[in-house]
């Protein structure tokens, strides 16, 4: 598929790759319990996407104690674990999401600049 | 498994067999139960492989359900791995005997934003024990989380805390890690998993690889502190404590023949003692491998199983071989009585070889065991380090009672004695092979050099390899000393000759006699004869002379009668 040209309507930047921002976003919280990492975690991606991905996105919070099972099933080892299911490829962050920018370069929302340590 | 029984008064330390051979001796019981214990070592030393085999001997054995989380291997790389050592990881899983899980830990995937605690690493390992139930688990290696995981404060206070949430669930925990320079492992876990530490090892000595077992640490009990050998093969981990025996074996009153009737003789007459060790030396071409091959036979037709294990030839060489001297293997290893083990001393190092013996051993349970020979373990300057292990082989041998056959090259250079002095004190019989040289012939002699606990022959006995097996042939002995071979037999002939002389001189006499006695008795004949013609001319005349006297009597009867004069003067009135 070949890339579109540089500036389409939106005004979006040139190196990204198509439809990124007009996909669907599929993401998973997992947490074990309501602990208050899992809480500010999900106070804070709330924030990222409807700040990023208004209207286009859809957040699932798993709670791996009611659900154990879907740990071992998706490789989920710290807690907690973001996981972008859509649009592939699949990313992991882990953490309470606290840093904004880390979250953003890990679900690949800002160019690879001056990145991951 | 061994039960030790001399602390018992003591409250021991709760333990859980691995019932891994030998490994179990050397802890006093297993490693302890509902603790953590560290195995450490460097590549390729076994590690997992121990875990494993804990485990799925907790499964079968004793009906402890066990969880392995591997951080390295995926379930199905590891079900391959343990394959080769006999362990079905495939149907334990299915019976919910063993769980499997693997953790898979990358560093590219993962990006962190803010704090995070393991508690996935909780859940997941939690859901592994409650599933089955398990009382056993195996962490392999957490090490590998340090490089996969950003933070490493946060790894360090997580394991912390995992350490001490499974020694509170009671599960007995094997974590796996890495030997580091210097420390026991890399990333330090010593610190945390300190209960039991055991430290595996794998070197390269003289071009034989040596793998050695050592437990550093054990808290709250005695434990075997040395370095031991250790195999891994088809069956297993084994692990051989031998040092760890003292002398207190038992000795056995019995006796066994030696498959050499003449040589029982020599040997007080009833052989040696079961349960000792023999030692038959000799320089090359004397017969050793002989002499044990007609106690093999003799041992085989008393129904005794014997365990041959060869260094120099090849089990079929040696079946040829004997079958000249007319003993015949090939039933007895039919019947599953004689079995052969050829390996080459250089094939492996000392310990390896021990080993491997000892496993043998236990594995056929022989009531002989034949090492030949001996002395080719013996390279360059080893001779101590043969010697230990040579001990080692012996003490076990006599705690199980086995009789230990052995033969040993000596060198035509030295003196008999001296090459085996490293190892006489543990022989029992000696039998010493000499090749005598007299007149142009070389022969062999046996002489019982030394036989504890029994009084034996002191002499050198001809000894000879027919067609249907050794011989030991009469001692000559006259007045030029011992004599063997062609000079004995050129002797004998000589006394043949002599004694032949003497039976002919002898026969002479008993003639002369016999004419005497003839002489003597014609004699006798003759005078008897004169002497009875005289008697009978004797008895005539006095037989004459008393008619004579009858008749006057007479006469002078009728002549009174006649003359009626006297009433008869016989007559009183």
């Amino acid at each position: 598929m070949t890339a579109k040209p540089a500036k389409s309507k939106n005004g979006r930047r040139k190196d990204q790759p198509a439809g990124r921002r007009n996909d669907r976003w599929v993401l998973r919280l997992y947490v074990a319990g309501e602990t208050p990492k899992a809480l500010t975690a999900l106070k804070n991606l709330r924030s990222i996407c409807e700040e990023q991905l208004r209207g286009k996105y859809h957040i699932e919070v798993i709670d791996l104690l009611t659900n154990p099972r879907l740990a071992r099933d998706n490789q989920i080892l710290a807690v907690p674990t973001l996981v972008r299911k859509l649009p592939l490829p699949v990313r992991k962050i882990i953490g309470d999401l606290s840093n904004a920018e880390r979250v953003l370069v890990g679900l690949d929302l800002i160019e690879h600049s001056a990145q991951k340590i | 498994m061994k039960k030790k029984d001399v602390q018992a008064h003591r409250k021991l330390l709760p333990k859980s067999p691995t019932s891994i051979q030998g490994l179990d001796e050397i802890t006093g019981g297993g490693i302890p139960k509902g603790r953590p214990t560290l195995v450490c070592g460097g590549a390729g030393c076994g590690k997992t492989l121990l875990a494993m085999e804990f485990l799925v001997r907790g499964a079968t054995q004793y009906h402890e359900p066990g969880a392995f989380i591997s951080f390295e291997e995926t379930e199905k790389e590891l079900t391959a791995n343990v394959a080769s050592l006999g362990f079905d990881l495939e149907d334990l899983v299915k019976r919910n005997k063993i769980w499997l899980e693997h953790i898979h830990v990358d560093r590219s995937e993962l990006e962190q934003s803010g704090e995070y605690d393991l508690e996935g690493l909780f859940i997941r390992i939690h859901l592994a024990i409650e599933s089955i139930g398990a009382k056993r688990i195996v962490l392999d290696t957490v090490e590998s989380l340090f490089s996969a995981l950003p933070n490493p404060q946060i790894l360090r206070a997580e394991l912390r805390r995992l350490f001490r949430w499974l020694k509170k669930k009671g599960v007995t925990t094997i974590v796996t890690a890495e030997r580091g320079d210097g420390t026991l492992t890399r990333q330090g876990l010593e610190e945390y998993v300190s209960d039991c530490v055991i430290l595996l090892d794998h070197r390269v000595n003289d071009q034989s690889s040596i793998r050695r077992l050592r437990i550093v640490k054990y808290r709250g009990s005695t434990h075997g502190t040395n370095e031991y050998p250790f195999l891994i093969d088809e069956e297993g981990f084994s692990v051989l404590p031998v040092t760890s025996l003292g002398l207190n074996y038992g000795s056995s009153q019995g006796r066994i023949s030696s498959g050499i009737p003449r040589l029982d003789t020599m040997l007080s007459g009833k052989g040696y003692f079961r349960g000792s060790t023999v030692l038959v030396s000799g320089t090359a071409g004397t017969g050793k491998t002989s002499i044990a091959a007609q106690f093999v036979q003799a041992a085989c037709k008393r129904g005794e199983r014997v365990l041959f294990f060869t260094f120099e030839e090849s089990p079929s060489q040696l079946v040829r071989n004997m079958r000249s001297i007319g003993i015949d293997f090939e039933p007895w290893i039919k019947k599953k009585l004689l079995q052969f083990h050829a390996t080459r001393p250089t094939l492996y190092g000392l310990e390896t070889h021990l080993t491997t013996c000892i496993k043998l051993i236990n594995k056929f349970n022989p009531g002989v065991v034949v090492l030949d020979p001996i002395n080719a373990f013996v390279m360059g300057e080893n001779q101590t380090e043969v010697k230990t292990m040579l001990l080692r082989l012996v003490d076990y041998l006599k705690m199980k009672k086995i009789t230990a056959f052995c033969t040993s090259l000596t060198s035509a250079a030295e003196s008999m004695e001296s090459t085996d002095m490293y190892i006489s004190s543990l022989i029992d019989t000696w039998l010493l092979l000499r090749d005598i040289e007299i007149g142009g012939e070389r022969n062999r002699g046996l002489y019982v050099l030394k036989s504890r606990g029994m009084a034996h022959s002191n002499q050198i006995r001809e000894f000879r390899l027919t067609n249907h097996g050794i011989e030991l042939l009469d001692v000559y002995v006259g007045a030029d000393g011992v004599l063997t071979g062609s000079a004995r037999l050129s002797r004998e002939a000589k006394d043949e000759a002599e004694q032949l002389m003497r039976k002919q001189e002898i026969g002479r006499n008993q003639v002369g006699l016999e004419r005497k006695r003839e002489a003597m008795e014609a004699q006798i004949l003759v005078l008897r004869s004169e002497f009875a013609a005289e008697e009978s001319e004797a008895l005539k005349a006095i037989g004459i002379e008393k008619a004579r006297i009858q008749r006057i009597t007479q006469d002078r009867a009728r002549m009174a009668k006649n003359r009626k004069g006297d009433i008869s003067v016989t007559n009183p009135a």
